[in-house]
């Protein structure tokens, strides 16, 4: 009689939890590059907005560049590069450097957007009240203006959640290359893209929604 | 520390194969952009004006378009429809996962032009007596045209930097074909600079012939 050698490598409910940390890993390093890109990204459109010739000659064509080449020819480039100047950041460090310009280039035009879109005769107002320039940004500008571009904000925020899945090739284990060490494993490539998937939309699809649902009342 | 030799000569002497292969790049993503503007109106006039399986279907495609990231769209019609015997080629991995993401993009853009035409134009052009076949072509879709034409730039810009994701798949379009010569010389800093190059300039074509093309499209 032969002998059946059945081998099991299934999917289990321990790959599940790997793959949970592995959006945890996702998450991290989308908030750490969303938060230093934003906070970047508001000087820069700040910049953009006030320092007429910097602003306009040399920080705008940078950004640009930024946006014109695909992220994934950035991450490899930067991986590649520091090592050169005799910088080692690894992939974490290097996938948040190259998503935090990505993302500050991004929410520069955004935070232009949001400085532009408070009219001057309000700005005016609030100088001859006697507010500083600093208290008119930070207590008229802010609210109003931030208020505007708030969901374009979040669009470009969970953009960059979803490119993060590039710093993968990296090697950084994310959900996606995560998602890949399983499917190598245990051969079952639809399920596991399926629970991968379905981990980015329910970071995703919640959020898009209630930026959706401000964007509405708050045109009204 | 700076003691890297940047070594020109390989890159320059296989640049006209880049070169090449930043065509292939700009077919795939025209033609994805071909399909996504097919399927996308199709989605966009079946979410308005249909209900039931085909509304839901629609709106799945969209949100789930929008909601995961590129890449993984790529890995499941690469990797995922594996699971089904479906083994398709890296073209056609990369055409189809550019498809569906540009579709459900468009959708949404197309979606907004036609919210933006008073439903009272096309019951004026049907009580003329034009059939609802005219009443789209002649008046609806020209006018939608002129909103999303912007919109449908910078998707194609996108579709071309969402085309590099197909290195990682196999595909020798630009990204992939960097690769290939990158990993066979091992100067890849040198490599993926040029392309990065080359994406650049890509982009800045497809941005200038656009505007050349509005300023002749909508003269009046």
């Amino acid at each position: 009689m032969q002998e059946t050698i059945s081998f099991f490598s299934g999917f289990t409910i321990n790959d599940l939890w790997f793959l949970g940390e592995a959006a945890l890993r996702t998450l991290w390093i989308s908030a750490v590059s969303i938060s230093l890109g934003t906070v970047l990204g508001i000087f820069f459109g700040w910049l953009l907005y006030e320092g007429k010739l910097l602003g306009a000659m040399a920080l705008a064509p940078v950004l640009d560049i930024f946006r014109s080449i695909p992220l994934i020819i950035q991450l490899v480039l930067f991986y590649n590069f520091a090592p050169i100047i005799g910088l080692d950041f690894g992939p974490f460090g290097s996938g948040v450097v190259v998503l935090t310009i990505y993302t500050a280039s991004l929410v520069a035009n955004v935070a232009r957007g949001g400085i532009e879109a408070v009219g001057k005769p309000m700005r005016r107002a609030a100088r001859s009240l006697g507010l500083s320039y600093w208290q008119d940004m930070r207590h008229v500008v802010l609210p109003i203006g931030g208020r505007a571009v708030f969901p374009s904000w979040v669009g470009v925020a969970l953009g960059v959640m979803k490119d993060s899945a590039l710093v993968s090739v990296l090697g950084y284990v994310e959900l996606l290359k995560a998602s890949q060490i399983l499917i190598t494993r245990t051969q079952e490539p639809f399920l596991i893209l399926a629970i991968a998937g379905a981990f980015y939309f329910a970071l995703s699809f919640p959020i898009s929604r209630y930026a959706a649902q401000l964007e509405k009342r708050w045109a009204q | 520390m700076f003691d890297y030799n940047f070594h020109w000569r390989p890159v320059m002497k296989s640049l006209p194969d880049l070169l090449e292969a930043g065509l292939l790049t700009l077919q795939v993503a025209t033609l994805s952009m071909v399909i996504g503007i097919i399927i996308g109106l199709g989605l966009a006039l079946i979410r308005l004006n249909w209900s039931g399986p085909a509304y839901w279907f629609a709106t799945a495609w969209v949100e789930l378009a929008r909601n995961t990231p590129a890449l993984f769209q790529l890995f499941f019609f690469g990797f995922g429809l594996g699971a089904f015997g479906l083994h398709l080629s890296p073209f056609t991995i990369v055409l189809a996962g550019l498809s569906f993401n540009c579709a459900g993009y468009l959708a949404e853009n197309f979606r907004g032009g036609f919210q933006s035409i008073p439903n009272t134009q096309l019951r004026a052009a049907r009580s003329l007596g034009m059939s609802s076949w005219q009443a789209y072509t002649r008046i609806i879709i020209p006018q939608v045209f002129r909103v999303v034409y912007h919109p449908l730039t910078n998707q194609l810009v996108w579709a071309v930097l969402m085309s590099s994701l197909g290195m990682l798949v196999g595909f020798r379009e630009l990204s992939g074909e960097t690769q290939f010569f990158a990993s066979r010389t091992f100067r890849i800093f040198e490599y993926f600079a040029v392309t990065a190059i080359i994406y650049y300039v890509i982009v800045k074509v497809i941005l200038a012939a656009s505007r050349l093309l509005a300023l002749r499209l909508f003269r009046y």
